[in-house]
């Protein structure tokens, strides 16, 4: 496959059977290979499309300077698109992220700004909301709440994904921005009657929830609950437990939000097999393994990974 | 009920030959250990969970308030049952089983 330049490559990511972990000839599972993208991950699709809206809304002119919170993957995709087309990237992230994650963003050459452990991302977000009000020079995309981010996937991801599998029963994918989810439920749900759309959201260590006040809470503007069939929280030890059975039994080395992903998706197929009913579900594999080899996720007892992730921002 | 819970364990009570008292586990986030005397898990029981957050509140008193209010659930925060959120279920008054783990946390940013 040719294209014109590596921007012009993201998307049109493989979709690949999962054999050995569908429980059935009947309720199959489908994974499709977002690690395939220009810088490993799901988010070059949303960080492409926030910045091309940007530039045709007349936001981001040569020179400017993008602002993001991100935990990672995002602030990894803008920095690339960025470097291609001249801008310069501020990463707001939380201190709590894998060393190859400031590797990369790093080598892209986006500058980090850290925020606290505790709060996670909701750190992140209040830190870099502070920023941008500080430097108006800066311009903040804003994945939580830009709908370039959700309709990245409502004109790529779920196209792809209906073009691959036309007899998909069920879509399951992470919640973070809520982006992906959003952007691919919605096409999906217009498209096939009956889908279902299931959310696994990554249920961190303690001190990521370590608000001040319940109230300091966050949901990102985009998140549409109507949208969603179902939601489920995931723990560190259940995506590590399926990440290390994603590479064992079906060769795919994934990063750990995926395997919160297989979690989920195999709590749906097990209710598809127990009800009696046919299913095609279709999963995310959000980013590759490599940016996580340092967390001691793929190797030793599930307990020392469980340990060792404990207070990271694993998703 | 849809679960996608495979690795928790469910300890149950020693069977003491009387009527069996139903007992659900709920884990409290740190935000809120300040209720229950800086425990995470914490146990109750009722036949939803509108009934299990009164029956907490007995002993805990001063948490409800933090976790619902007029309109239900408390908008920051997030309830699951046996990992799947109750707000996709029956929101206060999904119906809970014996054994069952109930999870509250607040609503954090993920990306």
């Amino acid at each position: 496959m040719r294209f014109e330049s590596l921007l012009a490559s993201v998307g049109h990511t493989p979709m690949v059977g999962l054999p050995n972990l569908s429980p059935s000839a009947d309720v199959r599972l489908w994974a499709k290979l977002e690690d395939r993208n220009p810088t490993g991950s799901i988010k070059d699709r949303a960080a492409l499309r926030m910045i091309e809206q940007a530039e045709t809304d007349g936001l981001l002119t040569p020179g400017c300077t993008i602002l993001e919170p991100t935990s990672g993957n995002t602030g990894i995709s803008l920095a690339m698109a960025a470097k291609l087309k001249g801008y310069k990237v501020v990463c707001v992230m939380p201190e709590n992220t894998s060393i190859e994650r400031r590797q990369l963003l790093g080598m892209w050459g986006a500058t980090i700004h850290f925020s606290p452990a505790a709060g996670g991302s909701n750190e992140a977000v209040r830190v870099a909301k502070q920023m941008a009000l500080e430097d108006p020079d800066w311009v903040m995309l804003y994945q939580y709440g830009n709908p370039a981010n959700s309709a990245a996937h409502y004109e790529t991801t779920g196209p792809e994904i209906l073009a691959d599998l036309p007899t998909i029963t069920h879509f399951v994918a992470g919640l973070g921005t809520t982006g992906t989810l959003m952007g691919t439920g919605r096409f999906l749900r217009e498209h096939v009657p009956g889908i279902e759309i299931v959310a696994a959201e990554p249920r961190y260590g303690e001190v990521v929830y370590g608000l001040r006040n319940i109230d300091e809470g966050f949901i990102p503007e985009l998140y549409d609950p109507s949208i969603l069939t179902t939601r489920f929280s995931v723990s560190s030890r259940d995506a590590v437990r399926r990440t290390r059975e994603l590479l064992e039994q079906e060769g795919i080395f994934a990063g750990i939000s995926t395997g919160g992903i297989v979690h989920a998706a195999l709590g749906v197929a097990a209710k598809a097999v127990k009800d009696g009913r046919r299913a095609d579900i279709a999963l995310i594999v959000c980013d590759g393994g490599w940016k996580y080899l340092s967390t001691g996720a793929y190797e030793g007892t599930l307990d020392d990974a469980e340990d060792a992730l404990d207070g990271q921002l694993w998703a | 009920m849809a679960t996608v819970s495979g690795s928790d364990v469910r300890d149950r009570p020693p069977d003491t030959g009387e009527t069996p008292a139903m007992v659900i586990e709920v884990r409290i986030p740190t935000i809120l250990r300040t209720y229950t005397d800086g425990a995470r898990s914490v146990q109750g029981s009722g036949a939803t969970l509108r009934e299990l957050l009164d029956d907490l509140e007995t002993r805990h008193p001063g948490m409800l308030d933090r976790i619902v209010d007029e309109a239900g659930l408390r908008r920051f925060v997030n309830v699951y049952l046996n990992d799947e959120d109750v707000r996709f279920l029956n929101g206060i008054d999904t119906e809970l089983s014996d054994g069952d783990v109930v999870t509250v946390l607040p609503a954090v940013a993920g990306g």
